[in-house]
């Protein structure tokens, strides 16, 4: 049977001449609708749900809004266009033509690379899958299933790239990312913050905001990537994921903007018993988020970053704009560290501390945010900051690990942490209480739930009572 | 003494820093929690269960009291205490700050300590099973592979791998190629891919390519363990009900340049770059009660002695290259306590000794040393004794006795453990490996078991080398040794491990060969150790340059 695949898959690849792509994603496709079905949004199948769709990666191509059923989402497969002048930026090969195939000695790590991100892509679906059970509204639904399929075309790209570069062992790996489950104690996901639940609308929002921009940041760094495939494909990505913080920024926000009017209204502190959610418990989810993402960066020290980089695989956040010698041969950085149990900060070589400097340049991208947030609650006239916690709170991976410090930042014992944990981390009772605000979905145009106020326009334009789901 | 602290190879389970060992239904479970921060030397950590020598040293004294402490056990768990990580095999930082001699002689340690746990399975019928839970790379795939059945979580991350090749540009250093085709029997083409494939290999896979033999989902991983370690235990021949002897703290003094042990003493020469190994034999006949003597019972002291002295001299002593071997005592009495190992070699405890010995005796001949004895009036190699003057290089007798001294003539005397338990690496013994080229002399010597074999009688056996009369004695000695001490001890260490393992190859040999021919060479070759040397490099990000001739 013929199939036309250009239809089926947009892309723009060449898909329909590459006999080889076509065999592997022949076989893949039905395993990827199958997982849709078992592990995507549940109960979903029958929505129409308005989405945008990739068609191409020009102006007009890469937004294309319309009524789809998501098992029928045309995930596609995109690469931004090619610089053919493009050189490697940085480290040992710096100034060679940027590479189109694998080379042979890095085939493992960047299978490895690509196997890890591509992990993270299906394992928020599967964290999400039934959020939309509890949907605050119709537009909101919509942001979910959009960041969903989108999350599923990520799939897509890194599958691709597996598919076309990596032979055999690239098929298997694309369908073990099918196998492992997010949170399944056998055939976990790979990183641990994938492997949390996302239990509610105010996790989600905050998964949105700090996660997903762990992802524009391991993204950023792969869109300087020697092997130019890899490279293409991240800085389309990138394009889609700005959309994902945009749905966690303004959720944050909005549900900021809901607390302090009714704050303001009431004239009181206590707004649980108004059914929205305390400022309190707000900063407890974001710390929660913030340092469970951190974790993500990985070790302060790092061998496999340093590797990375003068392999000219992995590169810095915009290293191009980096003005230094992209070699960082004999550069140092300073990171915060532990020394018989206190933070210190200690000069180490800069090839070592390259994942410490993208979480660095995570914190400060962050912190933009928090500054917005800041900005909704002195305009109802609240006095209250958000505020990110110190890089060494909570945090399960790197030299801070195991040690229990104050989002101050400040070392301590473990009866002070004790005392304090509840103050800082959502308690079983702070999720016990967000959780109750978590009813049925709102399934009626322009309605909104009470802990929640309504975005401050639409998406593609359209109204607020726009019917961005249509559940049939 | 050596500048630095010196590296005691005595320790017990309450001292441990990495390892935790638990007893339960006859099954030990050794589990492996590295302390970062407990590095024999400063300079790295030890993280992601990653280990160095005072790492082995702790297990190989767990594998070692196990066998004797605990004849109830009948299978020994090797697991890990951390989450996805099994074990990340030796440091590389440790390895980069380490001279060469201390590579070489802690990846013999480390190989004698995965043979031991072999010896263990083999003969002991205290059989080894590895649950591993997370990536075992490297040393910590090696150590599976030293086990009996390996059982690898199946999650789509565990892996066993090899990477020093495709990652430091080294071999590894503890068996792993060698085991991988003759252990394992895994095909070479297999072996090859996995071998330069850095991330090693999981799951299906790893199975079908025999590098695991059970895949066990996760959450049944802890449970499916004990399952097979209990029915492992079960089907044990150890003695259920028997009662183990304790393995006190081995006695010893260092003085200056003599080490004392209640059995054996030292003395460094350090001019003549040389040890004078004194052995003492039994004080008295053998006790009634081998159990109620336990640690002190002569064969099992002296083989502990003996151990820890080599051990000791081997890692602090590195300058010391001739051991100069004598004894002193009774012959009679050390054939009446051969003849009890004889008669009581059913008797578990008595197996374990004899193992012991066994082990000890190829520590001896594969500690890269010169080996020299000397059969002096009033010494007792008879039989196990006899054993030390078989595994030296070279041996001088002293034929008649000593104008003035009143010590009887020596003798050498057979006895029935010089035919069969002691075997060498090569899975001869060490009379069948002399006379390779006369298989019919062994039988012959048979005959001549209990036999006290003068200087002449001993010449024309062939068990001595020189037998010089006491007039020519002094001289004689003195110029062997101090010719020995100034040739290369490089050059030495390889003419003697050559000429040492005649006669056939087996798994163990191949291991100790193929490590000081390949591994030694590799370790020494700029493409690894140089400046810009692949293990020189490891962990600073910075890309090794080949020379790319093939040599």
């Amino acid at each position: 049977m013929a199939i036309d695949y250009s239809q089926l898959i947009p892309n723009n690849v060449d898909l329909s001449s590459d006999r080889r792509l076509q065999r592997a994603l022949e076989n893949w496709q039905p395993r990827f609708l199958d997982w849709w079905k078992d592990m995507g949004p549940d109960g979903t199948s029958a929505y129409e749900v308005y989405l945008r769709t990739a068609i191409s990666t020009d102006a007009n191509g890469w937004a294309n809004f319309g009524y789809v059923k998501m098992p029928e989402y045309r995930w596609g497969i995109f690469l931004a266009d090619r610089d053919a002048e493009r050189q490697i930026a940085y480290g040992d090969n710096k100034g060679k033509p940027v590479w189109q195939d694998v080379p042979g000695e890095l085939r493992s790590t960047l299978r490895r690379l690509i196997v890890t991100q591509g992990d993270t892509e299906p394992a928020s679906v599967e964290q999400q899958r039934l959020l939309g059970k509890t949907a605050p509204s119709l537009y909101d639904l919509r942001n979910l299933f959009q960041i969903n399929v989108e999350e599923g075309r990520h799939l897509w790209a890194m599958v691709y790239l597996l598919h076309a570069y990596f032979g055999r062992d690239g098929r298997e790996e694309a369908e073990e990312m099918l196998v492992r489950h997010s949170g399944d104690p056998d055939k976990p996901r790979i990183l641990g913050a994938f492997n949390e639940a996302t239990p509610d609308w105010l996790s989600f929002f905050m998964f949105t905001y700090f996660t997903d921009r762990d992802g524009k940041y391991q993204l950023a760094s792969l869109a300087e990537s020697g092997f130019d495939p890899l490279a293409r494909s991240c800085r389309f990505m990138l394009t889609e994921e700005a959309h994902h913080m945009f749905v966690g920024e303004t959720g944050i926000g909005r549900i900021l903007q809901r607390t302090c009017e009714l704050m303001k209204e009431h004239k009181t502190d206590d707004v649980r018993s108004l059914g929205a959610i305390d400022l309190a418990t707000i900063q407890k989810y974001l710390n929660f988020h913030f340092s469970v993402s951190l974790d993500l960066f990985g070790q302060e020290a790092s061998t496999n970053a340093a590797n990375y980089y003068t392999m000219g695989v992995k590169g810095r956040f915009l290293e191009t704009r980096i003005d230094d010698d992209h070699l960082l041969t004999n550069a140092t950085y300073e990171i915060d560290t532990t020394e018989n149990g206190h933070i210190v900060k200690k000069t180490v070589p800069a090839l070592q501390a390259l994942n410490e400097r993208l979480r660095q340049d995570y914190i400060e991208d962050c912190a933009r945010g928090v500054l917005r947030w800041n900005k909704v609650i002195e305009r109802a006239g609240i006095n209250f900051e958000m505020k990110l916690p110190h890089r060494a709170f909570n945090r399960r991976i790197g030299a801070f690990a195991g040690m229990r410090i104050s989002p101050d930042g400040k070392v301590l014992s473990e009866a002070e942490w004790k005392a304090s944990e509840g103050q800082w981390l959502p308690t079983d009772e702070d999720r016990a209480y967000v959780t109750s605000l978590m009813g049925p979905a709102i399934t009626q145009a322009g309605k909104f739930a009470h802990w929640i106020a309504p975005p401050a326009r639409g998406i593609n334009g359209q109204a607020a009572d726009f019917e961005y789901v249509r559940f049939n | 003494m050596a500048e630095t602290a010196i590296i005691d190879f005595r320790t017990r389970p309450e001292l441990y820093r990495h390892w935790k060992l638990a007893l339960e239904n006859g099954v030990a479970y050794l589990t492996m929690d590295v302390n970062e921060d407990g590095g024999l030397k400063p300079g790295y950590k030890l993280k992601l269960n990653s280990y160095d020598l005072g790492v082995d040293i702790e297990l190989a004294d767990a594998v070692q009291r196990l066998r004797f402490e605990h004849p109830e056990i009948g299978a020994v768990v090797i697991r890990s205490q951390r989450d996805r990580v099994f074990c990340s095999g030796a440091n590389i930082n440790m390895l980069g700050l380490s001279t060469h001699d201390h590579k070489v002689n802690f990846c013999k340690f480390t190989n004698e300590t995965r043979l031991a746990i072999e010896d263990a399975s083999e003969h002991s019928d205290q059989t080894y099973i590895c649950s591993i839970n997370g990536i075992a790379a490297g040393g910590g795939y090696e150590l599976a592979l030293a086990c009996e059945q390996i059982l690898l979580a199946d999650d789509g991350s565990s892996a066993v791998s090899l990477p020093e090749l495709p990652l430091l540009a080294v071999l590894p250093g503890t068996g792993g190629l060698t085991r991988l085709v003759d252990k394992r029997l895994v095909r070479r083409d297999h072996a090859d891919f996995f071998c330069t494939t850095a991330e090693g290999l999981r799951g299906k896979r790893a199975q079908e390519w025999r590098l695991v033999d059970r895949l066990i989902p996760p959450s049944k991983l802890v449970d499916e363990t004990r399952k097979v370690a209990e029915e492992t235990a079960a089907n044990s021949a150890r003695p259920k009900n028997a009662k183990g002897i304790a393995l006190p703290t081995v006695a010893r003094t260092i003085e200056g340049d003599t080490i004392r042990y209640g059995h054996l003493t030292v003395e460094i020469d350090r001019e003549g770059r040389s040890a004078r190994i004194r052995i003492n034999g039994p004080a008295s006949a053998p006790p009634a009660d081998i159990h109620a003597a336990g640690a002190t019972f002569w064969p099992l002291a002296l083989a502990r002695d003996l151990d820890d002295a080599m051990m000791h001299l081997r890692l602090n002593e590195t300058e010391i290259g001739t051991w100069v071997l004598t004894s002193q005592g009774d012959g009679a009495l050390v054939e009446a306590y051969d003849a009890l190992l004889a008669k009581e070699a059913s008797n578990w405890l008595v197996h374990e000794i004899v193992l012991y010995w066994k082990r000890t005796l190829k520590r001896l001949d594969v500690s890269s040393r010169s080996l020299i004895a000397l059969v002096e009036p009033g010494s007792c190699f008879t039989g196990t004794l006899l054993e030390i003057v078989l595994a030296a290089d070279r041996s001088y007798m002293l034929d008649g006795t000593v104008e003035g001294s009143n010590l009887p003539a020596a003798t050498l005397r057979l006895t029935s453990m010089n035919f069969g338990p002691y075997p060498m690496g090569n899975g001869l013994t060490r009379l069948a490996t002399r006379f390779l080229s006369d298989p019919k002399h062994v039988d012959e010597l048979k005959e001549e078991i209990g036999e006290a074999l003068d200087a002449e009688a001993a010449d024309e056996t062939g068990l001595v080398t020189f037998t010089p009369d006491d007039i020519d004695w002094e001289d004689e000695v003195r110029l062997a040794v101090e010719e020995r001490a100034g040739f290369s001890p490089d050059g030495l260490i390889g003419m003697e491990a050559n000429l040492r393992f005649a006669g056939p190859e087996t798994m163990e040999t191949k291991i100790f060969a193929r490590l000081s021919a390949w591994q030694n060479w590799i370790f020494q070759r700029p493409n690894a150790t140089g400046p810009e040397g692949a293990l020189k490099l490891y962990g600073t990000g910075k890309q090794s340059k080949y020379d790319r001739k093939r040599a």
